[in-house]
């Protein structure tokens, strides 16, 4: 007999679980969200703000496709989950009986606890909920501060001043990304930034918010007073335990689960931003928290969910970005800070940079970071895993190119010229 | 170094109005000057309002354009959803209403634009040797548009050199083949003919009569026919082969010039649906087969002495004209921009493109390559697609797209976020690849048979197009 596969969060994860389990299997499968009745693209909420697309462009399949592959969509706010009885309870006490139950339940963004991260036009940005509130809290402002200096810290830059709102960024680190990004790639954005007419404030953090009812001025860590209406609150987010955690499955940061995205209790996974990989798990990273690991995550946990017992297991690292203008590729190993057994190359060009690490002692090539120009991901990944030396990599380049016809050959004739 | 950047805040929104205003207000003018050159009866001499016009919506695009340069280059269609002429608001539905009238009138009653016209007769009797007539007032303006249009595409995309280039091309072949020579031609005593438009799409080019005006007329008749038939018969398949439809559709093409400069800022207005593209199919290849049998059945008639029908096949070229050629093409086709989109007829009704289509897809080298398993689904490319393919269905399982209607614009390439997207014109093993996601083989451990085949059998997963395989397990 079918089984009943439910799965709690519509995200890339959960989605393409429900997918692959349709794939794979006869089994009934429900997808329960409390955000949107259709899947969207999270990564496209800024597209919106800026109105490059309205919500129905972000939905990567039509209405239509749901029904048609026999995914059942539930709109419902799951409250809390009867292991023993294996029920899902929903808000509104339509509660949902499973067979399986997969956990995907995502992110929420950081709060730290500043005075006044509670006033009315302060918040972060994560879902279509967020959105709807930046909407309302930014209009006719005339001044708005983004606290945190990462990814959606400078897409919410970069909102704001698609919409001709002047910005202030805080920024904690020295330079923008720094943990992540080598100093040249960060002092590229840096001039990124300003070039946009952001204000720029970097070795600065939040002190507090000042504002009776609403934010009228943040108070920085150099002292200074910024008077604003709008403060977005972008330093990291943190994995989404709260029905995990109210239903007795075993949470640390997220929900603890081993490489098979088995949780402390039968029959319940969780996979996606909102899991944690245990002790005995796949390696340093415990939670991740990309697009590409979500898609991943969903895509394993479903042949679980299916009777196939799959561990999950890492490929070789790559992630991507867009900061601005520039876009940005990373494939391999790029630490931020140079580390001895890494020799790195550079070649830029203007906002053309590529980065090519290999390893000191045997030349094999070990990471790429790509800035303003496009690499093939097969090609470096291809090279990476099979350990080619740089020297190789370096004479047969152009076969990793991906950039659009007629594009600047700038940083290849540097590498060429090695 | 922190604090130079807030010497660049850009506090500068007023500034960025007032100049607006002054752009606005030159187009203002230019449109008054319009209006009195089309109601003017002779008052006023319209050779000088419609010049006067001309200035005003020249001077006003390139201060409007200036502000452009003022912003960092980079892909922005900021508001392109906001703004009511862009997202079918009032705005939007006006200027269609006023393409589609303008239309109408060109090709009905082009008597109400009497002065219009003679407002280009100096400009007529310079270049063509004769007074002015309709269609020289519209391809004039056509032309106009696509330059004027094209300048702004190439502030737009200026750090994108394929953009630039191909809207160079498109601008050169409008002002060149479709206006200055055709009309040089008709002053030299030669025949009006088009270098860049072939059979199907100029249709007649391959009839009968048009055989028999230019082996009677005078001078290049004998090389026109000879060139005509070479570019349909041998060019066309060969330069597909090469590099795709793209070679004609956004690059020679004066329907296809006019959707790339004109009818950029309405690209979006596509229609991605999967029964919009069942329409299409139906559509544009039955105008196909349509064109393909009244030329058949003209050769026919004419081999035949008038035998064929009798004159059924005259009257059936005369409604193909009418209603593919006119209505189709002209109101529809241009009329509709602010509402379906610019490639309205490219899509769904022009039988060169459902010819250069399936030359493309069957034979040809031209792909676009997804990049592995960057796509974010973020749906920036389908958004932008002018012809309407959902790119982002194929990018985000790692699918090459290999699609008839596309022309090649390149738009998705250069719209996404995460450097996904390619146009290639590579070899022709795995041009349709599977969908391979890249991890493909880390993440599916291989399913061995017998757990396979403990499975019940599925109905097919339905993912919508049809596609080569489906077993990214």
């Amino acid at each position: 007999m079918a089984r009943h596969i439910v799965i709690i969060g519509n995200g890339i994860t959960g989605i393409t679980a429900a997918r692959f389990i349709r794939k794979l299997s006869d089994d009934r499968v429900t997808v329960v969200s409390s955000e949107t009745d259709h899947f969207y693209a999270r990564t496209a909420l800024m597209y919106i703000y800026m109105g490059h697309m309205r919500y129905q462009e972000t939905k990567p399949y039509e209405d239509h496709f749901w029904s048609r592959n026999r995914i059942n969509l539930v709109r419902g706010y799951a409250t809390q989950i009867d292991p023993g009885q294996k029920v899902v309870g929903i808000a509104d006490g339509n509660d949902i009986a499973y067979d399986a139950l997969l956990l995907a339940t995502g992110s929420q963004s950081n709060k730290f606890g500043w005075p006044g991260q509670d006033l009315l036009g302060v918040q972060g940005l994560y879902g279509m909920q967020d959105l709807a509130l930046m909407e309302r809290n930014t209009r006719n402002i005339t001044h708005a501060v983004v606290v945190g200096g990462g990814l959606i810290g400078i897409e919410m830059a970069e909102m704001l001043h698609a919409r001709q709102i002047p910005v202030t960024f805080l920024v904690r680190e020295n330079s923008y990304m720094d943990y992540l990004l080598p100093k040249e790639e960060s002092a590229l954005i840096n001039r990124e930034i300003a070039e946009h007419g952001i204000d720029l404030r970097l070795n600065t953090e939040l002190k507090s918010i000042r504002g009776r009812k609403t934010a009228e001025a943040v108070e920085t860590s150099q002292n200074e007073r910024i008077e604003c209406q709008f403060v977005g609150l972008t330093a990291g987010v943190h994995p989404n335990i709260d029905l995990a955690k109210a239903s007795g499955i075993g949470t640390n940061r997220g929900i603890v689960v081993n490489e098979f995205f088995e949780t402390s209790l039968p029959d319940i996974y969780a996979a996606g931003d909102c899991a944690e990989f245990n002790a005995d798990g796949i390696g340093s990273r415990r939670i991740e928290q990309l697009w590409y690991t979500g898609r991943a995550h969903g895509k394993v946990v479903a042949k679980t969910l299916c009777g196939h017992r799959t561990p999950y297991r890492r490929g070789v690292f790559y992630n991507s970005a867009k900061f601005f203008t520039v876009e940005y590729q990373t494939y391999g190993d790029v630490p931020a800070q140079p580390e001895p057994h890494i020799r790195s190359r550079l070649f830029q060009s203007g906002r053309k940079l590529l980065r090519i690490n290999s390893d000191r002692e045997s030349g094999r090539v070990l990471g790429f970071n790509a800035m303003g120009v496009r690499l093939r991901q097969d090609q470096c990944e291809a090279w990476i895993r099979s350990g080619t030396s740089i020297k190789n990599v370096l004479a047969s380049l152009v076969k990793a190119r991906f950039d659009a016809e007629f594009y600047s050959n700038a940083v290849y004739r540097q590498a060429a010229a090695v | 170094m922190e604090h130079q950047a807030s010497l660049q805040l850009t506090s500068s929104g007023a500034d960025y109005s007032a100049h607006q205003k002054i752009g606005l207000a030159f187009i203002g003018v230019g449109l008054l000057a319009l209006l009195i050159t089309f109601l003017g009866e002779g008052a006023l001499n319209p050779t000088v309002t419609l010049a006067l016009s001309l200035a005003g919506l020249l001077a006003g695009s390139g201060i409007l354009f200036v502000r452009m340069l003022h912003q960092p280059a980079g892909v922005n269609n900021n508001g392109v959803w906001f703004s009511g002429a862009t997202a079918r608001g009032m705005a939007g539905w006006i200027l269609g209403i006023v393409f589609t009238g303008f239309y109408i009138l060109l090709y009905w009653t082009p008597s109400n634009l009497e002065q219009l016209i003679r407002g280009t007769d100096a400009l007529s009797y310079a270049i063509r040797g004769s007074a002015a007539d309709q269609w020289f007032l519209y391809g004039l303006f056509y032309t106009l548009a696509v330059l004027v249009m094209g300048i702004r595409m190439l502030i737009k995309y200026r750090d994108n050199r394929y953009q630039i280039l191909r809207t160079i091309s498109v601008m050169f072949f409008q002002l060149g083949l479709a206006f200055l020579i055709p009309n040089l031609m008709v002053l030299l005593n030669q025949p009006e003919f088009y270098f860049s438009y072939f059979w199907p799409l100029k249709y007649d080019y391959l009839w009968p009569s048009t055989f028999s005006s230019l082996t009677q007329g005078p001078g290049l008749g004998i090389f026109l026919l000879f060139w005509t038939a070479v570019m349909t018969v041998i060019a066309t398949p060969v330069l597909t082969y090469f590099f795709g439809k793209r070679w004609y559709c956004s690059w020679v093409c004066g329907c296809g010039g006019l959707a790339e400069t004109a009818g950029d800022p309405f690209r979006h207005l596509s229609d991605k649906s999967t029964k919009a593209w069942k329409i299409e199919r139906w559509m544009v290849h039955s105008v196909l087969v349509f064109v393909i049998v009244t030329t058949l059945m003209l050769w026919g008639n004419q081999w035949m002495g008038g035998g064929l029908l009798g004159g059924m096949s005259q009257e059936f070229s005369r409604w193909y004209g009418f209603f593919i050629g006119l209505i189709f093409a002209g109101v529809i086709g241009v009329g509709f921009y602010p509402v379906m989109g610019s490639r309205v007829w490219c899509r769904f009704g022009c039988p060169m493109a459902a010819v250069l289509g399936l030359l493309q897809k069957y034979f040809s080298r031209f792909r676009i390559t997804t990049n592995g398993g960057q796509c974010i689904s973020c749906g920036n490319c389908s958004t932008y697609c002018e012809m309407g393919i959902d790119v982002r269905w194929y990018a985000q399982r790692g699918q090459n797209i290999v699609r008839a209607s596309c022309v090649g614009c390149g738009m998705c390439a250069t719209v996404c976020p995460r450097g996904v997207l390619r146009l290639e014109n590579g070899p022709l093993e795995a041009r349709y690849n599977g969908p391979v996601l890249i991890h493909h083989d880390d993440m599916s451990v291989q399913l061995d048979e017998t757990w396979k085949q403990s499975r019940p059998i599925m109905p097919p997963f339905q993912e919508d197009l049809p596609i080569l395989t489906d077993d990214d397990l």
